[in-house]
């Protein structure tokens, strides 16, 4: 299983990546979430995965480790918080400048 | 003392700042009784110097780096403090009649000098190799500042950069040296590292380090190829190119050298580097002198000329230190004698020779060798005092460079006898070499009194009528120029008091305890081999000034074009084309270029870690075994991701991107974190329906039409990444050295929390931290959406429809 997760998130980067690299500003912040994706499960696959019940307190004897959960969890609402911020920053950039081009946002140089 | 007075000019620096700007008398005279006053002080020392005592006076400045401002007089310092102040006292008297009492700048001028006197104190007296190299760039920087005094001019510009560019690049090997010298040796004091001469030799580090600080003597003395500075350094008023750059800073190389003598004497690298780039620069120097037109550049090449010479005679005379304890290393010693003899000559002629060339620039308004002559009658002083000093240059009697010259071939003879590097044929070279220069010399002293002097007046060609200077501006070569005729008549004033000592402090552990080296001046030594190569020199150099016109190798219009020159320039060029060049080519302002930069370097840097590090396992054991459910949603999560790049409208594009959060979701719940699910699933929401709020607002995605050389690169660098990332996941799955800590918060969530929701208890109570500050992200980011929205400056943005 952590082996198709391993490449699943391997795959998941590829295509963020992609898309970052691209021109269009909407393509980029997409990009920016899917590579969000990639992140998270990477970060639960590396604890194991199904060793055990959810971690809440019961009469189960073994749990998966919750700690990597905490970590996703904050993680998930601060890119929440970036990737609205990127939307809104995209969104008035265009309607500021009339491109979403990103390489006709360029400065001018004189 | 010693501290108090070589802080004594920079306090009267700082209070020259209190005077006001406009005074009824010339703002010289309150500067000038200081090098007066030092100077008689120091001449008060020269019977404890005599005798063989060093004045010492320390003071702890950082102990615990070793640094201490340690001043420390003996006889070679005591030569050039002498200087310093002697020509310095003349130079500021110079100063007063020269430079107009109403121009502008006139306070700083003084500032400038003196903070450069002073500084020149620090350089000859520190006996810590970082105290002397503060003072050293602080001689550099105050020489840089009056170089370009006349900061309007641009040609003063671009000579003080030159030389700050290059004295600068020399000090900073210098400094390398002196550290390398400290690893050595540990300890920055001048006296203890002499101390351990002997023992350092085997050292790795002896030679870079000779190397580096032979760098910082040659660039700021002027050495072969370093001297292409001190000719545009020639921009300064006069009063500072007497100063500076012919009796003082100039000879700081040489004092460096003299001083290190005891510690690197007896290398060969030392004695070939010192003595043959010495002797190459004089006949460089030399010949390059006479191709001048314009006085000052060449009395600038004279300058390097001889002070090749006395860097050479440095060279020769550590010839000494190979025989140690030995009649011949008396023999060899007589050419370290005749540095210090012509050291102290040169500071003499030198400057009045400037001195007689501000007096003809200020009285005629031309420096222009093609446009003066016939002022011999017209100004008979200023005639005088060129004659001398030009003769004393060129070596004739009865002048004390006549002294310094026959010293001089004594030595080049003396070193033919030197056979202890085997290099006999090399040896015959010197006397050769040193002749030929000499006749050169000849040549331009000869040059430069008349042309200027003899001949007819041009007064067409003049701005001014040129009559005699006023007393004042007489008044400093007259008193040095006298200088030259009484050391030529009474040698042993300076030889017994000054020189003896110097070389006691250069040679030491030649000398039986309680031996002097007898030195002494001969004005006449008989017939000797040295009086007929001067005869010698003195008929070529005749004939060849009364034939140098139709040698075309002497043109004068071909002199500016000068290698060194251009090379330097080229290279300044070079440099600043370069980086910019570079710059551009790299900082495109594209963010593509940028992210394709920094990603490479991450799968190079990553990759390169992975496949080198030998302990890393891809072990597969622990792996939970693989179920079709799971299976399933990551198989639809990566179709929904992989159509994301395809979507041809915006909606599809965002709804692709929604599906694979959703799938993430599913994820979360199969892989048993419901509170993530959770929270995934709310935010997946929000997003998506914030992106469709807002896509309205957005250009239409248009199907990107980007070429083949745009995609490629792109797609290589993702599968890069992705390829990286999935060979570090498996690599940190397959090898965990730790235990994780998580049973801790399993086990006591209840017990010490409360809570049986594990995930919960970490975000609240042991991870609390975490929880704040990812809260104050969120209202951050909220309150900055608020600010994109609402707030903009009218004038800059178009309103929103």
């Amino acid at each position: 299983m952590e082996l198709l997760m391993a490449v699943a998130v391997g795959i998941l980067f590829t295509i963020g990546v992609y898309l970052i690299l691209s021109k269009s500003l909407l393509r980029i912040v997409l990009g920016t979430s899917l590579l969000t994706h990639g992140v998270h499960l990477l970060l639960l696959t590396m604890a194991g995965l199904k060793k055990g019940s959810a971690p809440v307190l019961g009469k189960a004897d073994t749990y998966v480790d919750p700690l990597p959960q905490a970590l996703i969890l904050t993680s998930i609402v601060i890119s929440f918080g970036v990737t609205a911020f990127y939307f809104v920053l995209a969104y008035r950039s265009y309607q500021a400048l009339g491109t979403d081009e990103i390489d006709s946002i360029k400065e001018d140089k004189e | 003392m010693l501290h108090v007075v070589n802080l004594l000019p920079f306090v009267l620096a700082a209070l020259m700042l209190m005077i006001r700007k406009k005074l009824r008398f010339h703002m010289g005279w309150i500067v000038l009784p200081l090098p007066a006053a030092l100077f008689l002080y120091f001449l008060t020392k020269i019977p404890a110097i005599q005798s063989g005592d060093k004045l010492v006076d320390s003071v702890s400045w950082m102990p615990s780096l070793g640094i201490d401002i340690t001043l420390v007089l003996d006889g070679l310092s005591l030569i050039f403090v002498l200087l310093i102040t002697g020509i310095g006292a003349l130079v500021v008297l110079y100063s007063i009649y020269y430079l107009q009492k109403q121009s502008e700048g006139i306070r700083q001028f003084y500032i400038y000098l003196l903070m450069f006197m002073g500084a020149m104190l620090g350089v000859v007296l520190s006996d810590n190799l970082m105290v002397l190299y503060g003072f050293w760039e602080l001689t550099s920087i105050s020489s840089f500042l009056l170089i370009a005094f006349w900061h309007r001019r641009e040609r003063s510009r671009y000579g003080a950069m030159k030389s700050m560019l290059i004295t600068v690049f020399g000090g900073l090997a210098m400094f390398a040296g002196f550290n390398l010298l400290y690893v050595m040796t540990g300890t920055y004091s001048i006296r203890e590292i002499v101390a351990q001469a002997g023992t350092l030799t085997d050292n790795a580090m002896f030679i870079p380090a000779m190397l580096l600080i032979l760098l910082g003597a040659f660039t700021k003395s002027a050495q072969f190829p370093f001297h292409i500075w001190l000719p545009d350094a020639m921009e300064a008023p006069t009063p500072v190119s007497a100063y500076l750059h012919s009796a003082t800073m100039v000879k700081a190389g040489i004092y460096l050298v003299a001083r290190l003598t005891p510690l690197f004497a007896g290398q060969s690298e030392w004695f070939w580097l010192v003595s043959l780039t010495g002797l190459f620069t004089l006949i460089y120097g030399s010949f390059q002198a006479i191709r001048q037109t314009d006085l000052k550049a060449l009395l600038a090449y004279s300058t390097i000329s001889q002070l090749g010479l006395i860097m050479s005679l440095l060279g020769l005379g550590s010839a000494a230190a190979f025989f140690a304890g030995t009649e011949e290393a008396i023999f060899y010693s007589m050419a370290t004698t005749a540095a210090l003899f012509h050291l102290i000559n040169h500071a003499v002629f030198k400057g009045s020779l400037f001195m007689v060339v501000g007096i003809i620039d200020h009285e005629t308004g031309t420096r222009d060798l093609r446009k003066l002559g016939g002022l011999m009658s017209l100004m008979p002083v200023t005639f005088s005092v060129a004659v001398i000093g030009a003769f004393s240059m060129a070596g004739m009697p009865p002048f004390s460079g006549f002294l310094s010259k026959e010293m001089f071939f004594t030595s080049v003879l003396n070193i033919r006898g030197f056979d202890i590097l085997s290099s006999g044929f090399w040896m015959q070279v010197f006397p050769v070499i040193a002749w030929l220069a000499s006749v050169l010399t000849f040549v331009y002293s000869m040059i430069l009194v008349f042309k200027t002097f003899g001949g007819k007046l041009k007064q067409d060609k003049l701005d001014k009528t040129p009559h005699e200077a006023p007393l004042g501006l007489l008044l400093s070569p007259v008193i040095l120029i006298s200088l030259a005729v009484v050391f030529a008549i009474f040698p042993d004033l300076v030889s017994v008091p000054l020189i003896e000592p110097a070389v006691a402090s250069i040679h030491t552990g030649l000398l039986a305890p309680g031996a002097t080296f007898g030195v002494s001046i001969h004005f006449w030594h008989g017939w000797t081999p040295e009086i007929f190569m001067t005869l010698g020199v003195i008929t070529v150099g005749v004939l060849l000034y009364k034939g140098y016109g139709r040698l075309r190798v002497l043109d004068r219009e071909a002199s500016g074009r000068n290698v060194l020159n251009r090379m330097y320039d080229g290279s300044v060029h070079l440099l600043e084309k370069g980086s910019r060049r570079l710059t551009d080519a790299y900082m495109t302002g594209s963010n593509r270029h940028y992210l394709l930069y920094i990603f490479s370097f991450m799968i190079i840097a990553l990759l390169a870690v992975l496949m080198r590090e030998p302990g890393i396992s891809f072990g597969m054991e622990h792996y939970a075994p693989l179920s079709l459910y799971e299976t399933v949603v990551v198989a639809i999560m990566l179709l929904a991701a992989f159509a994301v790049p395809f979507a041809k409208s915006r909606v599809n594009a965002i709804l692709f991107t929604g599906a694979a959060g959703y799938m993430v979701t599913l994820l979360f719940v199969l892989f048993r974190a419901p509170d993530l699910a959770l929270t995934q699933m709310i935010i997946e929401t929000v997003s998506v329906i914030l992106f469709l709020l807002c896509f309205r607002y957005l250009p239409k995605l248009k199907k990107p039409k980007e070429p083949l050389r745009f995609k490629l690169p792109n797609l290589v660098i993702a599968l890069g990444v992705g390829i990286t990332m999935t060979f570090i996941a498996l690599a940190a799955m397959g090898s965990s050295p730790f235990e994780p800590i998580s049973e801790f918060f399993l086990k006591e969530s209840y017990h010490l929390a409360g809570g049986k929701n594990v995930v919960n208890v970490i975000l609240v109570d042991f991870r609390g931290f975490d929880t704040l500050f990812e809260i104050m992200v969120l209202g951050i980011a909220s309150l900055a959406i608020y600010g994109l929205i609402h707030l903009r400056m009218e004038a800059d943005l178009p309103q929103p429809q």
